[in-house]
């Protein structure tokens, strides 16, 4: 088994009175994917929100590497550990009036990256989003919508991507075309913790099943 | 910076691709202006001596008019949670949006103020004050409404209590830009005026996008 690069212990988070999650502790290491599953309000929402910082965990911690991320005796730099996030929560994070091209560029920029023109049509044609590039995200279904987010994440070339329900809307080829991409970013030492209850086509998946 | 001036002109063109939501706020500020003279009536002396303060509070509510948007939309179709969790400070992310939001409102309304003094008589002297002070003024309005916007985002009826929020905030900028142009109207030296208005702007340049980013980061949880 590979030397884990994430390693999550005994995290908690309560959230309006209510104990979300308690004493959760997994590892993940290079080219590990980690499928969330469990009844509808049982917090896989609420955990990737909290591995990416947007929702204070109340105890426990969270290393990279075997450097603190998060604990509740200390707290490194945020921005350090969210540069190594990929997001995609259960709202799309595009902007209607923008073009599927713009948004994926504009999202990029405001990650603080690179210019991403030259990377930006291999991302396109992964989703088989090419020939809609040039038009505005409102106009377009909620699949389509979905494969621009999913593309997003795809062209942040983050180590680390946190999905929520990432197959939510999304026709047969477009989840093929998902599964190829998650595949791809696994062989490269990539790593994804997915909420779903979907098959996301992993030959055997780590699950961790939240009780409510 | 970078991601600043990626945030700034994304909202720019945002607002490009809707310009009715910038003429909305301008047409508010021209007939919310243009309705006092007509409820108070044509003498001259009397439009002339409420004009600085009318068009200044025109200014203040019009540009209210349009915060409740500043962070709601990102903050409905999940972008704010991309800004949350962009690799650089919140604070500035915060201040990019009230930068964008003073590019399209405040601007606007300082160069259109002069035009609507026409009307109420105001003199050539008094007309560019007005445009000085609005200049001046309209970045503190755009950085307390912002933080209003930040605090009730996620708040039912949030455009009412944001306006219940900024305006005790926005009191002071209003004494002294008002003020700045009567005592140029009766000949006296505007500049006091002038400088305390560029404090109010910078104090709270220097206070709210810390005050903007931890509302947001709640309005996140």
């Amino acid at each position: 088994m590979a030397p884990a690069l994430l390693e999550v212990a005994d995290l908690a988070c309560r959230r309006g009175g209510r104990q979300v999650f308690d004493r959760l502790s997994f590892a993940l290491g290079a080219g590990e994917l980690l499928a969330l599953t469990g009844r509808n309000g049982s917090g896989k929402t609420t955990l990737l929100r909290a591995l990416a910082l947007l929702v204070r965990p109340d105890a426990g911690s969270i290393r990279w590497q075997e450097a603190v991320v998060w604990s509740e005796k200390r707290q490194a730099e945020p921005e350090t550990w969210r540069s190594r996030l990929a997001w995609l929560g259960h709202l799309d994070g595009l902007k209607g009036d923008l073009s599927v091209r713009e948004n994926l560029l504009v999202a990029e920029r405001l990650r603080g990256g690179p210019p991403a023109d030259d990377r930006l049509d291999g991302v396109l044609i992964a989703f088989d989003l090419l020939n809609l590039a040039m038009r505005p995200v409102r106009v377009l279904s909620a699949g389509q919508r979905r494969r621009t987010a999913l593309a997003r994440v795809l062209l942040s070339q983050a180590p680390v991507w946190l999905l929520d329900e990432p197959l939510n809307a999304l026709d047969v080829p477009a989840q093929a075309a998902f599964r190829t991409a998650l595949r791809t970013h696994l062989a490269a030492g990539g790593l994804a913790i997915a909420a779903t209850h979907a098959d996301l086509g992993m030959p055997r998946p780590r699950t961790l099943e939240l009780a409510t | 910076m970078s991601g600043f001036a990626a945030l700034v002109a994304r909202d720019l063109r945002l607002v490009w691709r809707r310009p009715g939501d910038v003429a909305v706020v301008l047409a508010f500020f021209v007939v919310a202006t243009v309705l006092f003279p007509l409820g108070i009536g044509p003498e001259a002396n009397v439009l002339a001596r409420i004009a600085a303060g009318v068009l200044w509070c025109a200014a203040l509510f019009a540009s209210l008019l349009s915060l409740d948007r500043l962070f709601a939309s990102d903050y409905e179709d999940g972008t704010l949670d991309l800004l949350l969790l962009a690799p650089w400070p919140l604070e500035l992310a915060a201040l990019a949006k009230c930068a964008a939001h003073w590019i399209v409102t405040g601007l606007p309304l300082a160069v259109l103020a002069p035009f609507l003094g026409i009307a109420f008589g105001l003199d050539a002297k008094s007309l560019l004050a007005l445009a000085a002070t609005l200049l001046v003024g309209t970045p503190t309005l755009s950085l307390i409404g912002g933080l209003a916007a930040a605090l009730t985002l996620g708040a039912r009826r949030g455009g009412a209590l944001l306006a219940l929020l900024a305006l005790p905030l926005c009191v002071p900028t209003l004494i002294f830009g008002a003020g700045a142009v009567e005592s140029r109207a009766i000949g006296e030296d505007f500049s006091t005026h002038l400088a305390i208005l560029a404090a109010l702007a910078l104090v709270a340049l220097a206070t709210t996008p810390w005050a903007m980013a931890a509302a947001l980061r709640q309005a996140g949880e």
